[in-house]
């Protein structure tokens, strides 16, 4: 039992690297990049291919991180240079990549049952996978406040301010799509060497589960005014993956395990912005200060 | 300073709906001017502006920067060397992010953004000073988020910003059209000051004509793409609002007995 919740939390762990990547596109940058899909088993084939070759595995995440980087830059440049709408570039990169990925790795899959791993130490899993967690979350918390972190968060949030500045913003959409399918891609690279084998359809349905994971994480959290929105990613993801496994302890089969994902994003969206009773007595129980209820721009009505 | 020669702008071109609204306008801007624009709706005053930003771009003609051919540049190549207040207040900043974070941001403008601390400490009391000129009660919210104040303080916020970095134009497209009147008169206070004080080149369309009247060093009316009023200097300063509708009427009666003349044909 232990060992089952266990692997729920390096799993969530692993998942959660690649919501951070889908949290820079789909809530700071604005822009649905479907291309996840593709991203995530590209990371999972050039790690399993290289570690093949006998390639030090910590130097395969890397190596995988950049093709996750080449692969966003080539959806932004699709979006910004040829004009294709957002959605669309993220289609046809996710489509031209399933291609690349068995190219890649040669044939649909390959196991990973002698290779060295990052995990082949005495470490345990868990906590190699929360220190890449742990910084790559840090990472960006910082990188968000920093100049060029600003221009990346502005220009999602209102691109005319950002070129009243000077600056492009197409560059800024396309480091934006790099730095989230880097992230992916990396997420996908560990998951491979966890479950020990990549899978050229490793990637189906990963840009849902990211968004159900933010927006689960975002409607449960976001009244918590000192939650960053990086953990309510990270916090969503473990979130989301405990609710797939109960769902699964209950007895549904796991060919429902899409369906679950979808009725999850559904109904959290669903849900996310109206007033839930539920909501109330989670903002009573914490007390925040009165500058928070001062500038609040909830009306009076929210607490009758 | 500024000088537009021959601009032609056509509208869904090669279409049936083809409108052309300049046909070889010209204009020369000097050094420190501080004109306003007024004109009814379609008179292409907004496009002019969005012409000279790069916001549209032009069929035709030139539009060079003190000696500098800017026609071909891009929006962001043109926005290193100006500054603009749209009539939206939302467009000028950053909703979700502080203030602080925004001003930080314009005070970087024409710097490198790196990967270096956005916000510095040291600029803090700056911006304080900044903001508490304001008297909008501005420097007490530091940290709120932009998305939160309202459309006067947004307003006033992104005049600050876009003027915070010296450009060498300001572009004012009718930045007070959506406040109140009281706001609008604080916001029209501060754009003169500001303006007066950086002795910044400024454009101002306004649909006020006390605003238009009573700022600025000269006037231009633009009708149909065409500017038919270009009052400066001393007429300027002896302008009334009776002139100028007077003069407005009589642009309006020689379309009129056009329009006559153009009927008594059939």
């Amino acid at each position: 039992m232990t060992s089952f919740w266990l692997s729920i939390l390096e799993q969530g762990l692993i998942f959660a690297i690649m919501s951070l990547g889908v949290y820079i596109t789909y809530k700071i940058l604005d822009f649905p990049d479907l291309s996840v899909d593709g991203s995530f088993p590209l990371g999972a084939a050039v790690t399993a291919t290289l570690l093949v070759m006998g390639i030090n595995p910590f130097l395969a995440c890397l190596l995988s991180m950049f093709a996750g980087m080449i692969s966003g830059g080539i959806t932004g440049l699709l979006h910004v240079k040829l004009k294709i709408t957002n959605l669309l570039s993220g289609i046809l990169v996710m489509i031209g990549l399933y291609s690349i990925n068995l190219r890649i790795m040669g044939r649909a899959n390959i196991p990973l049952f002698t290779q060295e791993t990052i995990f082949s130490n005495s470490l345990p899993p868990v906590l190699i996978v929360a220190i890449f967690v742990f910084v790559a979350k840090l990472l960006l918390d910082l990188f968000f406040k920093t100049k060029l972190g600003f221009l990346l968060r502005a220009t999602g949030d209102n691109p005319q301010m950002v070129t009243s500045l000077g600056i492009d913003i197409g560059m800024m959409k396309i480091m934006g799509l790099m730095l989230s399918n880097g992230l992916v891609a990396l997420s996908g690279s560990m998951m491979a060497q966890y479950q020990r084998f990549s899978d050229v359809g490793m990637g189906t349905g990963m840009i849902i589960m990211g968004l159900a994971a933010i927006i689960l994480g975002e409607a449960l959290l976001k009244r918590f005014s000192f939650v960053t929105a990086t953990s309510m990613a990270l916090f969503g993801t473990i979130l989301y993956r405990t609710t797939i496994a109960s769902a699964l302890r209950l007895g549904l089969p796991p060919s429902d395990l899409k369906l679950i994902t979808s009725i999850i994003v559904i109904t959290a969206l669903g849900i996310n912005g109206k007033k839930l009773p539920f909501n109330l007595n989670l903002k009573s129980l914490i007390k925040i200060g009165g500058v928070h209820n001062v500038t609040g721009a909830k009306s009076s009505k929210s607490f009758q | 300073m500024l000088q537009v020669r021959n601009l032609v702008k056509v509208f869904n071109k090669g279409t049936v709906n083809e409108s052309i609204l300049f046909d070889g306008l010209g204009m020369d801007i000097q050094e420190g001017d501080f004109i306003t624009i007024i004109g009814s709706n379609g008179a292409g005053k907004s496009s002019f502006l969005n012409l000279v930003a790069g916001t549209l771009s032009s069929d035709e003609g030139a539009i060079t920067l003190k000696g500098k051919d800017i026609t071909k540049l891009w929006e962001f190549q043109r926005t290193k060397l100006f500054g603009r207040v749209f009539q939206n207040p939302t467009l000028g900043t950053s909703p979700s992010m502080t203030v602080l974070e925004n001003l930080s941001m314009a005070y970087n403008k024409g710097k490198k953004f790196n990967l270096s601390l956005g916000v510095s400490k040291d600029n803090i009391p700056f911006f304080i000073d900044l903001l508490s000129q304001l008297s909008l009660g501005l420097e007490d919210k530091l940290h709120t988020e932009v998305g939160l104040l309202s459309g006067g303080q947004r307003q006033a916020l992104s005049l600050l910003m876009a003027t915070m970095s010296n450009p060498q134009l300001l572009l004012l497209d009718e930045h007070t059209a959506a406040l109140d009147p009281k706001t609008s008169k604080t916001i029209i206070e501060l754009t003169e000051a500001i303006v007066l004080k950086k002795k910044i080149t400024t454009l101002m369309v306004t649909h006020n004509l006390n605003q238009a009247i009573s700022l600025g060093n000269r006037l231009l009316m633009f009708h149909r793409g065409k500017v038919v009023l270009d009052i400066k200097g001393e007429e300027k300063k002896s302008l009334t609002i009776e002139k100028l509708l007077g003069y407005f009427e009589e642009i309006q009666s020689k379309e009129a007995i056009s329009d006559a003349m153009l009927f008594s044909n059939f």
